[in-house]
């Protein structure tokens, strides 16, 4: 048996996976938090830290993350009020927030770097 | 088990926190982003300006919050032995509770 996966189901899944994502990255965005308001210096290694190439590559992942499940969230929102329940508007819907995650992904990843 | 969170009350946290998370993440990208920090002195002032520190703090409820309700759905979801499900749920609110604190303590320490 197979299971068919439209795009409402990626969206969905990948609502899911994106919050995980940004769930484990918690613990160190709080770290980098407090490390740019404890002093010149500690601002100094934020900023060096968020550009370096682990940490990078980390950051594109979650610029995706954050674009993707902001917005498969609005549109959960949207259902939930009952706006675009049609198969057709949903699938459209769906379609457009995997283009929209992409496209944040790039800007928020873009002024990142 | 858990009758704080459970059903109608998770699904609304997990809403409400929802759209003031959108709202706050949308506001910081802009200022991050639109125009960015040049020093040190500019991101402390800005953050702990009265109306942004309340602001954050609020981001930072929202967010334990959120997570939480969105976690515990997965761990429901895919943890069907209550020894494991019970373990994993307390240890996931107890590491929010620590991140809790320690995000109150930079707010508090470095203002």
């Amino acid at each position: 048996m197979q299971i068919r996966m439209p795009p409402t189901a990626w969206v969905s899944i990948a609502h899911r996976a994106s919050g995980v994502l940004m769930v484990l990255s918690i613990p160190f965005c709080v770290y980098l938090f407090g490390l740019s308001l404890s002093g010149e210096d500690g601002f100094q290694q934020s900023i060096n830290l968020l550009h370096s190439p682990l940490v990078l590559l980390f950051g594109w992942a979650l610029s995706w993350a954050i674009g993707h499940h902001l917005l498969a969230g609005i549109r959960f929102l949207l259902l939930d009020i009952d706006v675009g329940l049609s198969k057709d508007v949903a699938n459209k819907s769906a379609l457009a927030v995997l283009a929209g995650g992409g496209l944040l992904m790039l800007l928020l990843f873009g002024a990142w770097i | 088990m858990s009758r704080q969170l459970s059903g109608l009350k998770a699904w609304v946290v997990q809403r409400i926190s929802a759209i003031y998370l959108a709202f706050f993440v949308l506001l910081l990208i802009y200022r991050l982003l639109v125009e960015p920090v040049a020093n040190f002195e500019e991101w402390h002032a800005w953050v702990f300006h009265p109306l942004n520190s309340t602001l954050f703090l609020l981001f930072f409820l929202s967010l334990l919050f959120h997570a939480w309700v969105g976690v515990r759905d997965m761990l429901i979801d895919y943890l069907p032995s209550f020894p494991v499900r019970i373990t994993s749920l307390v240890s996931f609110a107890l590491v929010l509770t620590g991140l809790g604190v320690w995000i109150l303590r930079i707010m508090m320490v470095y203002r």
